[in-house]
C-alpha cells in the first residue's frame, strides 16, 4: 500500500518536471503584460495579435512546407532502403554503421558541412537546400525504425503470399506495407518534430524568403521575444497533443502496440 | 487490408505524397522577380516599415533573420556576398568583412542624397572609415540601472556594482565583452586593452563581482528588475525602459566611466542580386519621417539629425535614447581584438563557470 503511493508519488513528480515548464508557456499566453514578470490580468490579445504577425505566420508556413516534404522524402527513401538492405547480410552491418553516424554527429557539424556542400552547387540556398538537408538528417530515424519493424515480420508470411501467386507489387502493398505502416507513421512524427525543431542546420541552408519558425524565433530575442511566441506554442501544443489521437483512432490501435 | 490511414489506400497514399512533394520542390524554385532580400535580426526592421517600402514602391520583400553577427558572416562568406541586398549588422563585423575584401559593396554615395541626414557623431568610426561600405542605421549601448527606493546609495559609475551592499542583486546582459569591458573601464583602462598585466587585474576585478550577480540574461534582464530579484543592473535603454513601465522608481544612470557604444549598420553585399532595388531601401529608409518612426518602434538611439521634428513626445523625454552629445564623445567602441579574443574567451569562461 505504501509502495503505491510512493509509486504515484514518483510519477506525478516526473509529469510535473516535465509538464510545469510548458504549463507557465501556456498560462503567460493569456497574461496581458508584454513581460513574463508579473502577471497583470487574463487576455487574448496575444493571440489576435499573433493572427495579424504576418512575418510569423510566413516562418510557420516554411516550417510546415519544410517538416511536410522532408518526411515524405526520407519516408520513401526509408521505406525502399530498409526493404533493400533487409536482403543483405554482411554489407548491412557497414551500412547500418554508416547510418548511425549522422545521428551522433553534432549538429553544427553537420551544419557547416552542408553549407560548405551546396556553395559548391549550382544552387542557391533557399527551400530545395532547407528541405533536402532536412531529409538528410530525418533518413536515418525513419531507416531504423522501418528495419526494426521489418525485423519482426515473419518470413513465412511472404512465402506463403507468394506461393499463393502474390506478384511483388501484391506483396509489398498487402503485407509489408500494412505492416511496417505503424513505424511510417511514428517515424513521420518523429521526422516532423526533428523538422521543426531544427535552428542550427535551417539557419545555415535556407535562403532569402524562406525563415523556418525556429530561426525566426530565436532571432527575436535581440529585440526580445513577444508573448505571442507563448501563444503560438500553446497553438502547437494544442495541435500535437490532438493530432496524434486522430491518427492513432485511423490506424488499428490494437495493432498499433501489439505488433 | 488495404487501408492505409484509414482513409486512403497505400496507392493512392503514395501518388498523393509524390505529388506534394513535386509540387513543394516547384514552388522552391527561384524566379526572378522585384525583389529586395533584407537580412537582419527578427523586427529590428519593423514590419510597418517594410510594409511602408512594398506598397510605395512595389518591391517586394523577403525578410529574413540571424541571430548573431557571426552567424551572419558565416552565411555570408558561403554564398561568397550574394542572394542578400541588405543586411543590418553590428559594427564589429563590419569591420571584418570590410577586411575580408570581396563581402561588401561600395556604396555609390550620389545614389543616396539622403546620407546627408545622418548626423556626423556616427560618421566615420573605426569600422568603416569613411563609410564606404555602411551607413548608420541605429545606435545604443547598455546603462547602468538601478532600484532608487531599495539601494541606499547613488550609483554612478561601473565601480558602484561592486558595493557589497549589492550582494546578490544584480542583473547583467550576458556578453563577455560588454561585462570585461565594463570592468576594464571601472579600473580606467581601454575596453579593448590588450596588455595582458591589465587584463589580469580586470580579471581579479571581476571575479570579485561573482558574489553581487543574481544572473546574467541578455533577453530579459528587466524581468529580474521588475519582481524585485535584482536591485541594480547592467543593460541595454530599452530593457531598462520596460523595467521603469514596470516600476518608476527605476533609475538609470550613464556610467561615469564611459559608456560603451555600439552603432548597427546597413551594408549591401557585394553581390546582392536586386542591387537598384537596395539603394531605393536605403534612401527610404534614410528620411527623417522614416527613420523617427522606425525608433519610436524599436526605441534605439535614432542617428538621424533631421529626424527630431518627426520623433514623438514619448520617445523625446526617453533619456535612454536620447544620450547627451558630451557622454557620446566620451564613450568607446568595441572593437575586434584580434590575437587577444583567446584571453578575453579564457577569461569569461573562467568567471562564468566559478
Amino acid at each position: 500500500m505504501k509502495f503505491k503511493i510512493l509509486q504515484k508519488f514518483y510519477i506525478g513528480l516526473i509529469l510535473l518536471f516535465i509538464y510545469l515548464p510548458i504549463a507557465l508557456v501556456v498560462l503567460y499566453s493569456f497574461n496581458e503584460s508584454k513581460t513574463s514578470a508579473a502577471w497583470t490580468g487574463f487576455s487574448f490579445k496575444w493571440y489576435s495579435s499573433l493572427f495579424r504577425n504576418k512575418g510569423i505566420g510566413n516562418a510557420l508556413m516554411v516550417s510546415l512546407k519544410v517538416a511536410l516534404s522532408s518526411a515524405v522524402i526520407a519516408t520513401v527513401v526509408g521505406t525502399l532502403g530498409a526493404l533493400g538492405m533487409n536482403r543483405l547480410k554482411r554489407l548491412r552491418i557497414l551500412i547500418n554503421g554508416l547510418i548511425y553516424i549522422p545521428l551522433v554527429i553534432p549538429e553544427i557539424i553537420m551544419a557547416v558541412s552542408l553549407l560548405v556542400f551546396f556553395s559548391f552547387l549550382p544552387i542557391e540556398y533557399g527551400m530545395l537546400t532547407l528541405i533536402l538537408s532536412h531529409a538528410t538528417f530525418c533518413i536515418p530515424y525513419m531507416l531504423i525504425l522501418i528495419q526494426i519493424r521489418l525485423s519482426t515480420l515473419d518470413p513465412l508470411t511472404v512465402e506463403a503470399a507468394r506461393d499463393l501467386g502474390a506478384s511483388n507489387w501484391e506483396v509489398f502493398f498487402t503485407i509489408i506495407l500494412p505492416f511496417i505502416t505503424p513505424a511510417l507513421i511514428s517515424g513521420n512524427l518523429l521526422c516532423m518534430a526533428l523538422s521543426l525543431d531544427d535552428v542550427v542546420i535551417s539557419f545555415f541552408v535556407s535562403g532569402p524568403g524562406d525563415t523556418p519558425l525556429a530561426v525566426k524565433i530565436f532571432s527575436m530575442l535581440r529585440l526580445g521575444v513577444t508573448p505571442e511566441i507563448n501563444a503560438l506554442c500553446t497553438l502547437m501544443l494544442l495541435f500535437s497533443f490532438i493530432a496524434p489521437i486522430f491518427i492513432l483512432n485511423s490506424v488499428d490501435i490494437k495493432k498499433f502496440f501489439g505488433g | 487490408m488495404k487501408k492505409f490511414l484509414g482513409f486512403f489506400t497505400a496507392k493512392q497514399a503514395l501518388l498523393l505524397g509524390v505529388c506534394s512533394l513535386s509540387l513543394l520542390l516547384f514552388t522552391g524554385c527561384a524566379t526572378t522577380k522585384n525583389e529586395l532580400n533584407i537580412f537582419t535580426w527578427a523586427d529590428y526592421v519593423p514590419a510597418p516599415i517594410v510594409e511602408k517600402f512594398e506598397k510605395e514602391t512595389g518591391i517586394s520583400v523577403n525578410y529574413d533573420n540571424f541571430s548573431d553577427n557571426e552567424e551572419m558572416l558565416a552565411k555570408l562568406q558561403a554564398t561568397k556576398g550574394g542572394q542578400y541586398d541588405i543586411i543590418v549588422c553590428s559594427d564589429y563585423i563590419i569591420d571584418i568583412m570590410r577586411r575580408e575584401g570581396n563581402l561588401l559593396q561600395k556604396l555609390d554615395k550620389t545614389k543616396v542624397p539622403n546620407f546627408s541626414n545622418i548626423n556626423p557623431l556616427y560618421q566615420n568610426r573605426y569600422y568603416d572609415e569613411n563609410n564606404e561600405y555602411s551607413i548608420p542605421y541605429t545606435a545604443g549601448g547598455a546603462l547602468l540601472t538601478y532600484v532608487a527606493s531599495a539601494v541606499d546609495f547613488e550609483v554612478k559609475g561601473y565601480k558602484d556594482l561592486w558595493n557589497p551592499a549589492l550582494k546578490n542583486s544584480v542583473v547583467l546582459i550576458d556578453g563577455d565583452r560588454d561585462i570585461i569591458g565594463m570592468t576594464l573601464l571601472s579600473l580606467g583602462y581601454s575596453v579593448n586593452e590588450t596588455d595582458p598585466a591589465k587584463l589580469q587585474e580586470a580579471k581579479e576585478k571581476l571575479m570579485e563581482l561573482k558574489g553581487n550577480i543574481i544572473g546574467f540574461d541578455s533577453d530579459k534582464p528587466h524581468n529580474k528588475i521588475i519582481s524585485g530579484e535584482a536591485v541594480a543592473g547592467y543593460m541595454f535603454g530599452s530593457q531598462i525602459t520596460a523595467a521603469y513601465e514596470a516600476n518608476p522608481e527605476v533609475k538609470f544612470v550613464y556610467p561615469e566611466e564611459g559608456l560603451i557604444f555600439y552603432v548597427d549598420n546597413v551594408v549591401v553585399p557585394a553581390k546582392a542580386p536586386n542591387l537598384d532595388n537596395a539603394y531605393k531601401f536605403l534612401e527610404f529608409i534614410l528620411r527623417p519621417e522614416i527613420s523617427a518612426e522606425i525608433s519610436s518602434i524599436i526605441n534605439y538611439v535614432n542617428c538621424n539629425k533631421e529626424a527630431t521634428p518627426f520623433l514623438p513626445e514619448e520617445y523625446l523625454q526617453n533619456e535612454t535614447v536620447i544620450i547627451p552629445d558630451e557622454v557620446l564623445e566620451k564613450s568607446q567602441m568595441l572593437k575586434d581584438l584580434g590575437e587577444s579574443r583567446k584571453a578575453y574567451d579564457e577569461m569569461w569562461t573562467e568567471f562564468k563557470s566559478k
